[in-house]
């Protein structure tokens, strides 16, 4: 067995319990660290298929990011514990029923699953050798000319989902005062205070 | 692939003595460390105080929307990377898409920058 497939086996154990485990713990929090072990794990193994920039996008968008989003989700959730710990025995069954079923779906999927002859080479066809050019810049090569306007849709996803968070999660807070440094710049000292005369024994 | 798998070793092992190590050091902390718990000594400490309330509290949703800011321009820098490591090879249909796809994303930075959501209040 040479290194490649002790680390195969490695990660995938790894990820495999490293899921579980997202299911079966009590805290939430700890749950999101395992979903992180189970990224890094899944990561290992696409460095393992050769796929090293999705490896390296997922450390990088889904460690860094979306599991940092996680987090503070998680966190929001005003959830007490100490309630939740009946509810597992409840739902037991409910999620057994479901997991046979998806087990039996994907049973069924696979064992109809028949290869055309030509589909490897079909599958060659459209990517680069992976021999010849390092999978980044294969990427490079296809995303930005071949596939534009699937490339355009993911920014133009991106800016709608930029403007959506805004819209939801933005408010105004009327309670605070704010430091304006350009209203304090642009303020006229000669408007802000006016001299008045006034004559003495008199008053204003 | 036999030479990137190669590449990639050195993290391989890297990683493996880091987890080790810290398996190491938690399980031997567990097996051969001395406990002899007892109520005082567990209690908070001199400075130390318990706990006012349950950490699981509803805090501030800009939190949530620094968070997602992030993401999204994590997500445009990735999309970049392809793209400056094949600079030297794209067509010009690839440099002007990728300048068009900075220019909406440009859009919602200017957005995002008018509407204050960068600042905090």
């Amino acid at each position: 067995m040479s290194i490649a497939d002790l680390a195969f086996y490695a990660f995938a154990i790894m990820g495999v319990s490293a899921a579980v485990l997202v299911v079966m713990s009590r805290n939430m929090v700890h749950a999101v660290l395992w979903l992180i072990l189970t990224f890094l794990s899944s990561a290992g193994l696409f460095v393992l298929l050769g796929a090293e920039f999705v490896a390296m996008l997922l450390i990088i968008v889904y460690v860094g990011a979306v599991a940092v989003l996680f987090l503070f989700v998680v966190m929001m959730l005003d959830v007490d514990f100490e309630a939740l710990k009946g509810e597992v025995a409840r739902y037991m069954p409910l999620a057994l029923l479901m997991g046979i079923i998806i087990l039996l779906q994907l049973s069924l999927g696979i064992g109809a699953w028949i290869e055309a002859d030509t589909a490897r080479e079909l599958r060659q066809a459209v990517t680069p050798d992976p021999l010849q050019i390092e999978n980044t810049r294969a990427l490079g090569l296809l995303i930005y000319d071949k596939y534009l306007y699937l490339f355009q849709i993911a920014g133009l996803i991106l800016l709608v989902a930029m403007i959506g968070a805004i819209v939801l999660t933005l408010r105004e807070r009327k309670d605070v005062k704010r430091q304006n440094v350009l209203h304090q710049m642009w303020r006229d000292p000669a408007e802000a205070m006016e001299l008045k005369d006034v004559k003495p024994g008199q008053g204003l | 692939m036999d030479d990137l798998l190669r590449e990639f070793l050195p993290i391989l092992i890297l990683t493996a003595l880091a987890g080790g190590l810290g398996l190491v050091l938690m399980l031997s902390a567990i097996v051969i460390a001395v406990r002899n718990p007892d109520p005082e000594k567990v209690s908070a400490y001199e400075c130390g105080f318990n706990a006012f309330d349950d950490a699981r509290m509803k805090f501030e949703v800009r939190f949530y929307l620094v968070s997602i800011l992030f993401i999204i321009f994590d997500l445009e820098v990735a999309f970049l990377f392809p793209w400056a490591v094949a600079f030297g090879e794209v067509s010009m249909t690839a440099f002007w898409s990728m300048m068009a796809f900075l220019g909406v994303l440009t859009v919602g930075f200017a957005y995002e920058w008018k509407k204050g959501a960068l600042e905090w209040q």
